[in-house]
């Protein structure tokens, strides 16, 4: 159920565009459904609209069936056909679509990956705030409720829409695409994808990326890049969050380096802190480098 | 809990190929460097093929192990995880193995 307006059950994700106020329902067949909430009133309002979305209005289904006609073979049990079907396919098929749409605009789009508290909003704030005027910046915020990420990331100065995943732990291609169709970002831009705080599954849900960017925050374990190693292979940056505090904790930074650089020889690894800005030029310098590789490639 | 989600594409694509076909069995290739957990796709299997083509269909999961081979040294080596090194102790490998999530056949109810 959609955390702001209680709108809908059983779907699979919920987008609220904080531009507009606009609520985009994905269901688990991967339909798309809009509609507005006018939410300037101030009476108490108890519709208790369970509306089960038996919607005629034009849904885009775009499964691409490439199915190589499986060969059928009878034996005494009945009929076994062969399928070599990648069971990510229809994920991976929509995050390849993302990937060129991204690219066709020279727009660096980045999948931003933590454990909760680690300090994604807070990176993303200072980031917004520092870079305003310079470089276009524009957010997709993943979270299981609330739209308070989206709003926080508003009131820094980016535009950004907020997609509720309900039960869901991880974002999809699907999401995104609808995500983006909302905020519309302009060529050139960044679109920085929050995803949910988790460390497990965003790491097999590619969303049509140009690089993950793993955040870990001093307050956590050295070894988490170990603890989990997926999600560190996958990524192509670590930042290192929260260096303010390293005085009052025995958080060895080497020791987590190597970590990282032991389940991914080739992550880089910045050092920073959103709070004092320690470390943010690093940051921004390392997003300037992928902006001009974005554009490069768009016309590779 | 990503296993879920994974059994949902698993069943909306064998449901997909089999039309209205019962399903009887289906095989699975899983990795064991996939991060994909064989018991939990069982379990939830059965949930999510309920009321589907594929409920009471048996799920036959086979397992495939990690390998790689070494960039340096250009030994074969054995995955049992994400941070094995090869015994020249270089960790450029190229993995060959062990990440596959396929649906390798289903089995239809004869006709």
């Amino acid at each position: 159920m959609c955390g702001t307006c209680g709108c809908s059950d059983g779907n699979k994700a919920t987008i609220i565009d904080l531009q507009t106020g606009a609520h985009t329902h994905i269901d688990a067949d991967g339909n798309e459904i809009t509609h507005t909430h006018d939410h300037d009133h101030d009476h108490d309002h108890d519709h208790d609209h369970d509306h089960d979305h038996d919607h005629e209005h034009g849904h885009t289904h775009e499964h691409s069936h490439d199915h190589d006609h499986a060969q059928a073979h009878s034996n005494a049990h009945g009929t076994t056909i062969a399928l070599e079907q990648a069971i990510m396919q229809k994920n991976d098929a929509l995050a390849d679509r993302n990937r060129a749409w991204f690219s066709g605009r020279e727009i660096l789009a980045l999948n931003l990956v933590s454990s909760p508290g680690s300090g994604k909003t807070t990176i993303l704030e200072r980031t917004i705030r520092d870079l305003i005027g310079k470089t276009p910046i524009c957010v997709i915020e993943g979270d299981q409720q609330t739209a308070n990420d989206a709003q926080r990331i508003k009131d820094s100065g980016a535009p950004s829409v907020q997609i509720n995943t309900g039960t869901g732990c991880h974002l999809e291609a699907d999401m995104v695409m609808v995500g983006v169709k909302a905020l519309k970002p302009a060529s050139g831009s960044i679109v920085m994808i929050e995803n949910v705080g988790n460390l497990v599954c965003p790491a097999l849900f590619d969303l049509g990326e140009a690089a993950k960017v793993a955040i870990l925050s001093v307050t956590e374990g050295e070894d988490k890049p170990i603890k989990y190693p997926h999600m560190f292979q996958a990524a192509d940056l670590m930042l290192l969050n929260k260096t303010d505090l390293l005085p009052y904790l025995d958080f060895d930074v080497e020791e987590c380096l190597a970590y990282a650089r032991k389940v991914n020889p080739k992550i880089k690894t910045i050092q920073l802190s959103a709070k004092t800005g320690e470390g943010m030029e690093d940051w921004y310098a390392w997003l300037d480098a992928q902006r001009i590789e974005a554009s490069e490639k768009a016309f590779a | 809990m990503h296993e879920m989600g994974i059994t949902r594409n698993i069943v909306s694509i064998v449901a997909e190929h089999a039309k209205s076909q019962k399903v009887r069995r289906v095989r699975l290739e899983v990795g064991k460097l996939s991060a994909v957990m064989p018991d939990a796709l069982q379990f939830c299997f059965d949930v999510v093929a309920k009321g589907t083509v594929l409920e009471g269909a048996v799920l036959e999961i086979v397992e495939v192990v990690g390998s790689a081979k070494c960039r340096k040294c250009h030994a074969d080596v054995e995955l049992h995880d994400l941070v094995t090194a090869c015994k020249c102790g270089s960790r450029d490998l190229q993995r060959l193995s062990g990440e596959e999530l396929n649906i390798k056949e289903m089995e239809l109810e004869a006709a």
